[in-house]
């Protein structure tokens, strides 16, 4: 094996019930805040990817083209996929996109369970400070 | 628009008094890796078996690459790689003696792909199939119907029976055939675990009939599961077809697919996951497609517990 090591080695849980799209982001998203992965670094070729994982190619394009959407790679025409410059900023934005997201199904569950605006921010209070209190 | 690697309309097979598959309706696009998924005898194979002409139809229309399959097209079945759950290899035989004969029979036949195929596996030439492991026989059986460089492999259960890394690398070499050569694929499979990381077309068979046939990033898209207190009894959102019911003394939660999203704060809404989706649909009692939103719901009940 003399070919040169992929810049990330991706995993999959087909257990989680997260969508394997979904697992090759947040992985990229992660090794990026991290700083495993920097700006320039080159993602590994659909083709090295399916040697790593056992995954349908199309899906891997579909993660490729949803981390270009998000900003934190760029597709360069006949070369490859690579990480955006300064991408830092841009991977804690999309992880606050995901926290957005989940604040939103558990706003709706806090709705359907009865709760309005002040007994949600009260709640989220109590969480923190009790979060913050364990930290500490 | 290209031309639906498989194509169904009305598609019935009958085997004596036993419908084996009824009024089956499929377009599978080109480029997919579509799963077949359902339980025993729900008509995987006998779907599988009309698509490469080895069975006729009782009623209805196949169509495979555009062309209507069967042993006097012979040209069709050279863009086809089918692989059933037998496995055909002729025991005596070396693997580089399979080839040869694999390579007089196909025109399009790729010796240098085959041996790069093998040799990755660390299968030699040399081997005799009888020698091999049951696994190296299915990677072999498989490096045989790629090497014919097909445009559609049709796999029935490729991966059944196999030990967990047999099962990887065959999985693999699949998808690195794909990734490479854009082969589009049509297997059958239990393994919903496979499903989910190599497949991006599903359709699910129940009781001989197509009860869902979809791109898989749709698939979860379109599928919510609806909570609510028993007590309140809510009426269903407009558009949704209920798939699964579960109660409890204290709520009722549904399985439902949706036509367009849905806004309704009276029922808690959550995503379900693909197995949880796929399951349903097995459960599935009627042999018809889910009963709609308002009409009575009974046939779900029962069954695997």
């Amino acid at each position: 094996m003399s070919e040169k090591q992929p810049s990330i080695q991706f995993r999959l849980d087909p257990r989680s019930g997260v969508a394997p799209y979904r697992q090759l982001i947040e992985q990229v998203r992660q090794a990026v805040e991290l700083g495993r992965l920097r700006g320039g670094d080159q993602l590994p070729s659909v083709r090295e990817v399916v040697t790593q994982v056992t995954i349908n190619p199309n899906t891997v394009h579909r993660a490729y083209r949803e981390l270009e959407h998000l900003g934190l790679a760029e597709g360069r025409l006949g070369l490859g996929t690579f990480i955006i410059d300064n991408p830092l900023h841009l991977a804690t934005n999309a992880g606050r996109k995901e926290l957005a997201r989940s604040l939103q199904e558990w706003t709706r569950l806090a709705r359907a369970a009865g709760l309005d605006g002040d007994d949600m921010l009260d709640l989220l209070r109590q969480t923190f400070n009790r979060d913050e209190h364990v930290l500490s | 628009m290209t031309t639906p690697v498989l194509e169904t309309v009305g598609l019935a097979k009958r085997f004596g008094r036993k419908w084996a598959l009824r009024d089956c309706t499929l377009s599978i696009p080109s480029g997919k890796v579509a799963a077949l998924v359902g339980p025993n005898g729900a008509g995987k194979s006998t779907l599988l078996r009309m698509a490469v002409g080895l069975s006729r139809p009782t009623a209805g229309t196949i169509k495979v690459l555009g062309e209507l399959p069967g042993h006097e097209n012979a040209t069709l079945l050279q863009r086809i790689g089918y692989l059933d759950q037998e496995r055909p290899l002729y025991r005596g035989f070396r693997v580089d003696e399979m080839f040869r004969f694999g390579q007089g029979a196909n025109p399009m036949w790729n010796m240098e792909l085959a041996h790069s195929y093998v040799d990755q596996l660390g299968i030699s030439l040399r081997d005799q199939v009888n020698n091999l492991s049951s696994g190296q026989q299915a990677q072999v059986a498989l490096t045989m119907c790629l090497a014919k460089q097909p445009e559609l492999l049709i796999l029935d259960e490729p991966a059944a029976a196999l030990d967990p890394i047999a099962r990887e690398d065959l999985l693999r070499l699949l998808m690195r055939q794909v990734a490479e050569r854009g082969t589009t694929v049509v297997l059958s499979t239990h393994a919903l675990g496979d499903v989910g990381s190599i497949c991006d077309y599903l359709v699910i068979l129940s009781h001989s009939s197509v009860v869902l046939a979809d791109d898989m990033e749709f698939v979860v898209e379109s599928h919510r599961f609806l909570s609510a207190s028993s007590s309140i009894s809510p009426t269903l959102p407009d558009g949704v077809t209920v798939i699964d019911t579960r109660t409890s003394s204290r709520d009722v939660t549904h399985l439902v697919r949706m036509a367009l999203p849905i806004v309704d704060d009276t029922w808690q809404i959550t995503e379900p996951t693909l197995d949880e989706i796929i399951m349903a649909y097995l459960r599935l009692g009627t042999s018809s497609v889910a009963s709609e939103a308002h009409g009575p719901h009974a046939a779900t009940r029962g069954g695997i517990s």
